[in-house]
């Protein structure tokens, strides 16, 4: 029964699969990389991915148009991400306490609404998701062009955000205000720079990319929104950022680890594998976080997590 | 036509509540000048400079720059108009590398996209011009203070400074780094620039400014050309009064040796750092390690504290084995340790200066009641400390430590440490940042604390503190002791065992204490 899961097809479709299990997570994780880098925990992702899922789905369902959709998952991320950001830089409170609430505000809002909305017409909701694009030539080479090529839209972005993220971080103005701000935000106050303006700008960005996590799982995996159908990937690349020591790349590293076992584990569900699937849906969570814990110590932004009130 | 004054201050005034830190300040400042500003500790210094880089805004007054009325709402605009701040706590980022700390927010100049090659060479270009010798790709964290400070000072030439604040610049430096600095100092005043230049110490005033303007208590005590002034004069006017002489009389024994060191050898990143080090400090006696920063001076003390491993050897205070048991364990013991770096190893900034008065024994009676903290003791304790230390803080014992200034926080820590009557005392540069009479009260307090035949072990790079209170000197030199000789030693030699040339070792216990 297991022996069709490691032929070569078998193979090309698990990492095809991973592909897309990887890039919710990867969205938010690259969105809460800005956040962290200006010193502000983004530990409310899971929130944002929640509430992009919901936005994202009711605005495609009703709009007819994903597009839509996507739209409005950034803008109810965004809106979270700006309640965030008021609370932990504005106000100055405890950004662990408020990030978690918000993720509690989001968890009971998008559940009263889903029921609202759609379980009293007692029929299920669905919408047709993303559909794979081929990039024409390159989808045909061999096992890479399956793998890598035949997707959908928003995997590609999610793995072109690595890069694009990667230069603006370390190689722009930008990126160094940005970095700068995370490290020591006193030091970049007084070289004129806007610690404020900054740290928003960065958590709406994550509010931004982590509602698109959230949109990519009811718009593009399960074509549907359920109550609190992220399960916890929020916290998840809340964590792999850590894994991947603040660096895009090493998110993606992380990202695709976490992916890659989630296809596995969705694989083995399918082949019927006699384990109760609990423990299958456990499984990329406990790899993702031993790995985190045998990679050792990771040095976090100085100013992480610690507001800025200027005299 | 060149205006008169590079920089003007007209009435600035500035409170903090109650307090008014800056009280009607008029202060001018010449094109091409050094002018000193020069203040007891809580004077008013730090919050005048902040005000003219645009950290803090007046609640009164008005600045000039070049003869023209100018507001600043950020440190942006007076960066641009040509101001630029050497901060008393530098303001660099450890993780940046030192071309990222001097281009930080610096868009106009770099562009979006910075281009890493260009940015290299115009930083060593620049980096040479004033004979600086910074490597633009190395960490800033790695860099010893005074490479540090010059990546502050090149911050702010990079930023086409034409005036220079400098918040006590040579409190972190060795002697000879000053004089480096002083000669990067007139190099710029040969370029036209202007430099504030604030420092306690009187002979560096005297030999690098043209005027001093003095402060006292918030107000301008008065304006005076160096050259017809003297240091005596600059201390009567900055304090009130005359200075005392710094006497030292002996008046108990000695009492054997309290902290005893044996053979201790200290491994930091695979480097010896400690080697072998064999040193007695006895009861009633300053023991004084000279040496230039970076010998193992600070490894040294955290081996006796216990936060560092120590590869061979044993630390005794009092009789008891201590090595590598911990701080909580020499504390116990009877240890009390005046840090180097007082906002991050003395004080946790953001806590009260009450709490941080009592942060070693909150958890011993008096303060401690029951399961609680005693808030009334806690509060007579730290009332009865700042007025014998005399801590100027605007907001009393309840207000955090980093609202404090820079001196002020330093007898924060001395007050704290002092008042645990330890039988070990050890203190590094116990006087930096403070102004001359603090100095002088700190001095007769270790003096004191001797005479009740404390075991004082005093760290310090400055050779006038270390030989005059020191009733022997150990000289350290990469790790090893160099030399063990009395504080009438010459200069010559001293100078001689600090830089390893040769080595002497004739003060083997205090003098008269073996007959103990
Ligand atoms: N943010 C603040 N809040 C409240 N009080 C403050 C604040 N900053 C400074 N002060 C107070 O203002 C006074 C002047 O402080 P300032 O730092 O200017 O002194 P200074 O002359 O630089 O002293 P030092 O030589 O010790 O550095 C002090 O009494 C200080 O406690
Ligand atoms: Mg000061």
């Amino acid at each position: 029964m297991l022996e069709p899961l490691f032929s070569l097809t078998s193979i090309i479709a698990l990492l095809s699969s991973t592909m897309r299990t990887t890039a919710p997570v990867l969205l938010a994780a690259i969105g809460g990389l800005f956040s962290d880098r200006s010193g502000v925990l983004s530990i409310g992702l899971e929130g944002f991915m929640l509430a992009g899922a919901f936005a994202g789905f009711v605005g495609a369902f009703y709009s007819g148009n994903l597009w839509i959709g996507i739209a409005a998952a950034l803008i109810a991320g965004m809106l979270l991400a700006f309640v965030y950001a008021y609370f932990s830089v504005s106000v100055g409170s405890s950004q662990a306490v408020a990030g978690t609430g918000l993720v509690m505000l989001a968890a009971g809002a998008t559940g009263f609404l889903n029921r609202v909305l759609f379980r009293s017409s007692g029929n299920f909701v669905r919408v047709t998701p993303f559909q794979p694009v081929a990039i024409p030539g390159l989808s045909r080479l061999p096992i890479i062009g399956q793998v890598l090529f035949t997707q959908n839209v928003l995997v590609y972005l999610a793995f072109a955000l690595v890069p694009l993220t990667w230069f603006i971080l370390y190689r722009t103005a930008l990126g160094l205000q940005i970095r700068s701000v995370g490290e020591h935000a006193k030091a970049a106050d007084t070289v004129g720079l806007n610690v404020t303006l900054t740290r928003y700008a960065c958590v709406l960005v994550s509010g931004a990319l982590g509602g698109l996590g959230g949109a990519y799982l009811s718009l593009a995996h399960a074509n549907t929104f359920i109550e609190m159908m992220t399960a916890e990937r929020g916290y998840m690349a809340f964590a792999i950022i850590i894994f991947g020591k603040y660096n895009p790349w090493g998110a993606m590293g992380a990202s695709l680890l976490f992916g890659l076992a989630d296809a596995l584990q969705l694989k083995l569900q399918v082949a019927g594998v006699p384990v109760p699937y609990e423990f299958l849906l456990m499984f990329p969570y406990v790899l993702t976080l031993a790995a985190m814990v045998m990679a050792g110590k990771t040095t976090a932004p100085a100013a992480l997590g610690s507001a800025y009130k200027k005299n | 036509m060149v205006p008169l004054y590079a920089l003007e201050t007209r009435g600035i005034t500035k409170r903090f509540g109650a307090l008014i830190a800056n009280d009607q300040i008029d202060l001018t400042v010449k094109p091409g000048e050094v002018l000193s500003l020069l203040g007891e500790n809580g004077a008013g210094k730090t919050t005048l400079m902040n005000i003219l880089y645009g950290l803090l805004r007046p609640d009164e007054g008005q600045i000039l720059v070049g003869g023209r009325p100018v507001e600043f709402r950020s440190p942006r605009q007076a960066i641009d108009l040509g101001v630029g701040m050497v901060h008393q706590h530098f303001m660099l980022i450890p993780a940046f590398s030192v071309a990222e700390n001097v281009v930080l927010g610096m868009r106009k100049k770099t562009g979006a996209v910075i281009s890493r090659t260009r940015l290299r060479s115009s930083i060593r270009e620049f980096s040479h011009r004033y004979n600086f010798d910074l490597d633009p790709d190395a960490r800033v964290g790695d860099l010893p203070v005074g490479l540090q400070q010059r990546v502050e000072i090149l911050k702010s030439l990079y930023r086409g400074a034409q005036i220079l604040i400098l918040d006590e610049p040579t409190a972190v430096l060795t002697p000879q780094e000053t004089g480096d600095l002083f000669r990067v100092i007139r190099h710029l005043q040969g370029e036209g620039k202007s430099v504030i230049f604030i420092s306690h110490k009187l002979n560096e005033v005297m030999e690098i400014s043209q005027r001093v303007t003095v402060l006292r208590l918030g107000k301008v005590q008065g304006t005076v050309e160096t050259s017809a002034t003297s240091p005596a004069e600059l201390a009567k006017m900055m304090i009130g009064r005359d200075l005392a002489a710094p006497s030292s009389p002996r008046t108990g024994g000695y009492t054997g040796p309290t902290l005893s060191l044996q053979g201790l050898t200290v491994r930091r990143e695979g480097k010896e750092a400690c080697s072998g080090i064999s040193l007695d400090v006895w009861g009633g006696e300053v023991l004084g390690i000279a040496g230039v920063d970076g010998n193992g001076q600070n490894e040294l003390v955290e081996a006796i504290l216990g936060t560092a491993p120590v590869a061979s050897g044993r630390v005794i205070l009092d009789g008891r084995d201590i090595t590598g048991k911990g701080p909580a364990r020499a504390i116990d013991a009877g240890l009390a340790l005046v840090p180097e770096d007082r906002q991050t190893r003395g004080l946790i900034m953001d806590f009260s200066i009450a709490e941080n008065l009592i942060l070693e024994s909150h958890r011993a009676a008096p303060f401690r009641r029951g399961f609680f903290i005693d808030e009334a003791q806690v509060n007579r304790f730290a009332a009865g400390m700042i007025q014998t230390f005399d801590i100027r803080s605007g907001g009393g014992a309840s207000a955090p430590a980093s609202s404090l200034s820079g001196g002020n926080q330093q007898k924060v820590v001395l007050a704290r440490e002092i008042s645990r009557e330890p039988k070990v005392l050890v203190v590094m540069k116990p006087t930096r940042g403070l102004d001359v009479g603090a100095t002088e009260y700190v001095h007769r307090r270790l003096l004191e604390e001797r005479a009740k035949g404390k075991a004082i072990l005093l760290v310090s790079s400055e050779l006038e503190e270390i030989k005059g209170l020191s009733d022997r000197i150990a000289v350290m030199h990469r790790g090893a002791v160099t030399g063990l000789v009395w504080p009438d030693v010459s200069e010559e030699d001293l100078g001689q065992l600090m830089t390893g040339a040769k080595t002497m070792l004739s003060a083997l216990g205090p003098r008269g204490g073996g007959e103990q």
